[in-house]
């Protein structure tokens, strides 16, 4: 193994990492807040789909955007489900996972091709020359926002309001937080997010779109934010040996000699997902109101 | 820890008891049909299509005549099983949505049938036995992890089913292949499979196996103990430690009965589905993709009973048959995938306890209905005396 294999396996990881490392920081905003949302792979698939539509019409940017407002949608709607119409959340997030199947099964066919959709190069977000090689600007989005999510969570107001709406809405409610809005916003938010990385997939990184584009990546998120206990760094680190496994899994891959056979290189990031949660279960302490819909007395 | 950990689960689980055992049940799901179809047929005619001429072909191909009912009932088989692998589970407790991976487990275990040579009604037993313990032991991984590290079976089952789908595409491409067509695995031997029902329909005997499956699951959970404590641990997992109810039993035996479900869903896909009775596709594998996550859909549109998963799998396989019609008719081919479109916006709206609430004039129908039927109940017995 060179230098130059190990430079790209760390590139690959780190451009694996960003749709986790984003996704996973909106879900931790989330699940401060109270809301539990397993929809996330159905949001990354969304997005990602949408965006190719809005970078074909108005380049990478525009695609990034209509991915950030498809996932701010379905973030709002879940949170409208399951705040004011006291919804059930585990059922609502199955339900927005379905139906992105669904929904981008069919648009594909309706694009042209069964199965998966190219984005056109005019279309990609540039990649960026780095002395490690060309990188995803986005990269460093998804490096620096854990930074700023851990001290919007830690020193400001709005962070503790959040806190409070997620550990104790009746405390919170006493003292004149509207909880419902409140967990509005950062369910909306952390949509935003998770469709922030779901274009990311297509339109920055891949450069198409497959009816499975998602892989499973949202519930590995969802296990990022198990492992980091609700702390956004924590998440980054998470999201970072998860991508690293799949960068891992990739390069193997294209070994020539074949030591493993494909099939067995491509479930190494669901194994490695199991085993580090089931290490890090234990010391992880969740809000006390997180899944439960607020109803005043 | 795990105190917290259990009481973030129980507190999740306790919304979805609430909303999938709602009081008027059938009402509920019917209304989250109907919001579900107009849903899809909105988005239909956003992408041009015309959503009546589509629903009136997909209604005619799932339900039109002998040949679409059966190919309904087909459809319909391994839903019932995939559905109970959810509800079981849902019923003690848990979020079991790996139907998918077990579903794929017994559907290869079961191809292992075409390599011994036993006469008719064994070779079918010996399957069906084979992708059952197949199912569960699949099953029992992320319920012993539950168990011992206190891992969140909604993490753990998706992960298992991802590593199912791999490790049965390895399988089918390297151990089970038919050396003659490389494309699809071995096939079951015409005396293990199960033979046809209706004549030149794909609708087989493993619909029986569903069915009866369904029936010894209503049986165990509400009328042996067993089953009674599970659907108390489900209820409310403290109190039913209280009663002297072994919880960790209870997770176990439900994740092995959904396991075994799943994997006779796997069976009855390989060894009852013509013309292939094989895993075939490559990795794509289009008969057992998905049909796990259906099942969710139909277990909770059937309420998480029993019987009413048979009703709701008779309705999806519909879709799932109809659909198929739909998407070669003539003028107006709407793509297969709508159907999922359709059971997605299904669950959004079963996901909603207070959906009559939302339309207040359906609330006043659903009212003045159920008033009538209270009247008229209440007047037939004094008839009777008269």
């Amino acid at each position: 193994m060179s230098l130059n294999d190990v430079l790209s396996l760390l590139r690959i990881s780190l451009h694996a990492m960003v749709p986790l490392a984003l996704t996973a920081v909106g879900e931790i905003i989330g699940e401060t807040a109270g809301l539990f949302n397993i929809g996330l792979e159905g949001i990354l698939l969304l997005s990602a789909f949408m965006a190719v539509i809005g970078a074909k019409a108005g380049g990478p940017a525009v695609g990034l955007l209509v991915g950030m407002g498809v996932g701010a949608f379905v973030g709002l709607l879940f949170s409208v489900i399951n705040t004011y119409w006291k919804g059930t959340q585990m059922v609502t997030g199955i339900g927005i996972n379905l139906f992105a199947m669904g929904f981008v099964a069919f648009g594909l066919i309706q694009l042209g091709a069964p199965g998966f959709h190219d984005v056109p190069k005019v279309a990609e977000l540039a990649k960026v020359r780095t002395p490690m090689g060309s990188m995803s600007p986005m990269i460093l989005v998804a490096i620096i926002l854990p930074f700023l999510v851990f001290w919007f969570l830690k020193k400001t107001r709005a962070g503790l309001m959040l806190k409070a709406a997620g550990e104790s809405p009746e405390a919170a409610d006493v003292a004149g937080i509207n909880i419902n809005r409140i967990r509005l916003y950062a369910t909306t938010f952390g949509g935003m997010l998770a469709g922030l990385g779901g274009a990311y997939m297509s339109v920055a990184w891949m450069g198409l779109v497959t009816k499975d584009l998602s892989a499973g990546r949202g519930f590995i998120s969802l296990a990022c934010v198990v492992f980091s206990g609700l702390n956004p760094l924590l998440a980054l680190l998470g999201a970072f040996i998860f991508g690293f496994f799949q960068a891992l899994a990739e390069w193997v891959k294209t070994l020539p000699s074949k030591p493993i056979p494909a099939q067995f290189v491509s479930m190494l990031p669901y194994i490695v997902t199991l085993l580090v949660v089931s290490g890090a279960i234990g010391r992880v302490r969740f809000p006390k109101s997180l899944g439960v819909p607020y109803k005043r007395e | 820890m795990t105190e917290t950990k259990r009481t973030l689960e129980s507190r999740l689980l306790r919304g979805a008891h609430r909303t999938l055992t709602g009081l008027s049940p059938a009402f509920e799901s019917i209304l989250a049909a109907v919001v579900g179809l107009l849903i899809g047929a909105i988005l239909m005619y956003i992408w041009g299509f015309d959503p009546w001429k589509a629903y009136i072909a997909l209604f005619k191909g799932a339900y039109g005549g002998l040949y679409e009912i059966s190919s309904s009932l087909s459809r319909a088989t391994p839903l019932i099983l995939t559905a109970l692998t959810f509800s079981i589970c849902l019923r003690s407790g848990m979020f079991n949505i790996g139907a998918e991976g077990q579903l794929f487990m017994g559907a290869t275990a079961s191809i292992l049938v075409a390599y011994v040579v036993v006469p008719a009604p064994f070779g079918q037993i010996l399957g069906l036995a084979l992708a059952a313990v197949a199912g569960a032991a699949w099953s029992l991984v992320p319920a012993f992890l539950k168990l011992t590290r206190g891992v969140s079976e909604v993490i753990s089952t998706i992960m298992f089913n991802w590593i199912a789908r791999w490790l049965v595409l390895y399988l089918t491409i390297f151990l089970l292949r038919d050396p003659m067509r490389g494309e699809k695995t071995i096939s079951i031997p015409v005396a293990a499979r199960f033979p046809v029902m209706v004549p030149r329909t794909d609708l087989s005997y493993t619909i029986f196996v569903a069915v009866a499956f369904a029936l010894v699951i209503y049986f165990i959970l509400w009328h042996t103990t067993v089953g009674y404590e599970v659907r108390a641990a489900g209820l409310n997992p403290t109190a039913a430690r209280y009663g002297g109810i072994n919880n960790k039993r209870t997770m176990f035996l439900s994740f092995i009965l959904g396991g075994v479900a799943a994997g006779l869903a796997g069976a009855t896909i390989t060894m009852g589905l013509p013309p292939t009775y094989a895993i075939y596709g490559g990795a794509a594998m289009p008969q057992l993709t998905n049909v796990g996550f259906d099942g969710m859909a139909v277990a909770m549109v059937g309420r998480n009973h029993p019987i009413g998963i048979i009703v709701a799998a008779i309705f999806f396989g519909g879709l799932n048959a109809g659909g198929r019609v739909m998407q070669f008719y003539g003028s107006n081919p709407v793509p297969l995938e709508i159907v999922r479109v359709v059971m997605g916006a299904i669950v959004l709206a079963m996901a909603i306890p207070e959906l009559i609430r939302i339309f207040p004039a359906v609330k006043k129908q659903g009212r003045e209905l159920t008033g009538l039927l209270r009247r008229l109940t209440r007047r037939a017995p004094k008839e009777g005396e008269a």
